[in-house]
Order: C-alpha cells, then structure tokens, then sequence
C-alpha cells in the first residue's frame, strides 16, 4: 500500500500537455482564486495552485481553458466536483451530510458557553437555605465555637 | 452524583470509537460521484490500430472492466496478474485505458507483462482520465451492461479484492440481466 502512494507521488512522470491559455488579468485572479480553492487529490494536503503532481498540471489547465471558454467559477467548479466530488473542493457545500462539519464547531461552542455557564451560576447561588431556621443556625454554631474557646 | 462522573468517561468513550474508526478508513480512497451514473463518453484511439477508435459503447451490452494502467505506473505493474487472472480465469471483457502513456512504452510493456485486454484506449494527455475522475492508476471501474459505473477500485486490485469485491458485484450484476 505504502509504496504505490510512493510511486504515485514520484512517478506521475513526464508528460505534460500543451501550454495554458493566455488570460488578461481579470481572468488571471479568478484563475488564481479557482487553484487555491482546490484540493489537488494526489497530493491531498495541497490545493492544485501548489502542487507539482501532474494531475494537478492538467487540472490548471483545465480550469485556464474553461475560464479561457467563458465558463463562471461556479460551472468551473461543478466541473471539477461531478469528476472529484466534494472533496476538491477546500470549502465544501453546505448540505445534509457536511452539517457536522459546519455547524460542529458552533455547536461545540453553545455546549462550552451552557456548561460554563451552569458551572459559574452554580457558584453564585450560594445564598441561605429558607427551609434552614437561619437564627437557631447561627446560635448553634454560636454555642459550639464557645465551647471550643473553653476547652 | 455517580452520573455527573461517568459523563467525561462517556465523552472520552465516544471520542476513541470515532478516532478509532477514522483509523482504519483510508483517507486516499475518495469516494467517486461517478457511481451509479452513466459512464463518460469518449472517444480514443485504439492501441493496437491507432487509425480506428475505441469509444463507450464498448463498455455497453455486458458487464465489462474499464482499468486504468500506463508502463510507468510501478503499482500497474504489481496489479497486473490479477487482472489477467480476471480475463483469462474469469473470463471477464475488459477494456484497458492507457493513461498519459508513451505508446511504445505501452506496447512494451504488454508484450512483456501479457494482454488481458479486448480494447485499449489511448488517453495521450489524461482528458478523458479527468472526465472519469481518476486521479491514482491503476483504477478499476465497474461497468454493468447498461453501461453504468457500479463500483469504482482505487490502487492495485488485489485477490482478495477480486474475491470480496469484484467478482461477487460482476456475479450479481450478470445476474441481474438474465
């Protein structure tokens, strides 16, 4: 297993296509703003502006010659995820099975702020008990200190 | 009292299921949007003939393999009696892609290794290995006779992948039809 991962990353040899389209500089930054907001899957930790495997060569191209054909961003993208999946892209859609990867950190947040607050609330509600006959307490304790002093 | 204590030993019980089932997923197999969709048309030239072309309507009319391969990929190589064995024990129709290859490396390298393949299809510059979504050959695609993808391999298909995957998928499926 380990070593055709190795294999992948060194031997995507070779060959390369043809060269990018020329892109005046409006395209330019959607260019640029398109490679970095995309997962290169061969070098997974990598979006495909960064990475140097082939595939992800071939995927800048891809995506300078569909900017270059007058395609949006968002047709760019939908492209790339009916071919890829989700996982191309470094911000992925908020659906049904990323609610999690969402909202888990809103989430964690509300749970964090509630236990806190129950923690602190807790603390201050050190005040008398009412059912506690606060005078016959106090006289109580009261007794039990004079005698210690006596003792 | 003795609730309010087992809730942290709770959190952290939960915590090592998850982390211990994040452990054994592997997190380089993406699954593909591809399954359960019509295979992506093409049009290649063939290897062997390459004044003719291999299209996807080769991949119609039977259940078929479509796998992934070029000489210079070392794991192809490691995979490669296992998909002889699937062509020639099994008997399995099975159509090569030759992915961002040199075409005498290609040839080469099956006159050395073996053909099991009916067709290869030549994809020179990796297009039509990105409209399939392939991004680690070898790939192993699934294709029932309909002509769509059911399951997808990623990496060398091994025995035991033709045992517990492939061959009962490829049962069912020629099952399926008649």
């Amino acid at each position: 297993m380990r070593y055709w991962i190795a294999a992948l990353c060194l031997g995507f040899g070779g060959l390369t296509l043809a060269e990018p389209p020329a892109l005046h500089s409006g395209q330019e930054a959607r260019y640029q703003a398109l490679i970095e907001e995309l997962r290169c899957l061969v070098c997974q930790n990598q979006n495909i502006a960064e990475s140097n495997a082939p595939l992800a060569e071939d995927l800048r191209l891809q995506v300078a010659e569909m900017i270059n054909a007058g395609r949006s961003d968002a047709e760019i993208k939908d492209y790339l995820v009916a071919r890829y999946g989700d996982f191309v892209l470094y911000r992925p859609p908020f659906k049904p099975n990323t609610w999690l990867l969402w909202g888990g950190p809103f989430l964690l947040l509300v749970l964090g702020l509630v236990t806190a607050f129950r923690i602190f609330s807790g603390r201050r509600s050190e005040t008398p008990d009412e059912s506690v006959d606060q005078a016959a307490l106090h006289k109580l304790l009261q007794g039990q200190s004079d005698q210690r002093n006596k003792s | 009292m003795k609730a309010r204590f087992l809730i942290p030993v709770g959190i952290v019980a939960a915590l090592l299921v998850v982390l211990a089932v994040g452990l054994t997923l592997n997190p380089r197999e993406v699954p593909s949007p591809l399954i359960g969709k019509a295979a992506p048309p093409f049009a290649l030239p063939r290897l062997y003939q390459p004044d003719q072309l291999v299209t996807d309507a080769s991949l119609k009319g039977r259940v078929t393999l479509f796998n992934v391969w070029a000489s210079w990929c070392v794991a192809c190589r490691e995979e490669h009696a296992q998909i002889e064995r699937l062509a020639k024990e099994f008997g399995m129709y099975i159509i090569g892609l030759n992915y961002k290859d040199e075409t005498q490396d290609a040839l080469g390298w099956l006159s050395h290794f073996g053909n099991p393949y009916s067709a290869v299809a030549v994809d020179a510059d990796g297009r039509v290995g990105i409209d399939w979504g392939v991004y680690g050959v070898p790939e192993t695609f699934v294709i029932d006779s309909a002509g769509v993808i059911r399951y997808k391999h990623i990496g060398p298909v091994k025995a035991a992948d033709i045992e517990n995957r492939i061959l009962p998928l490829v049962r069912e499926l020629e099952g399926g039809q008649g």
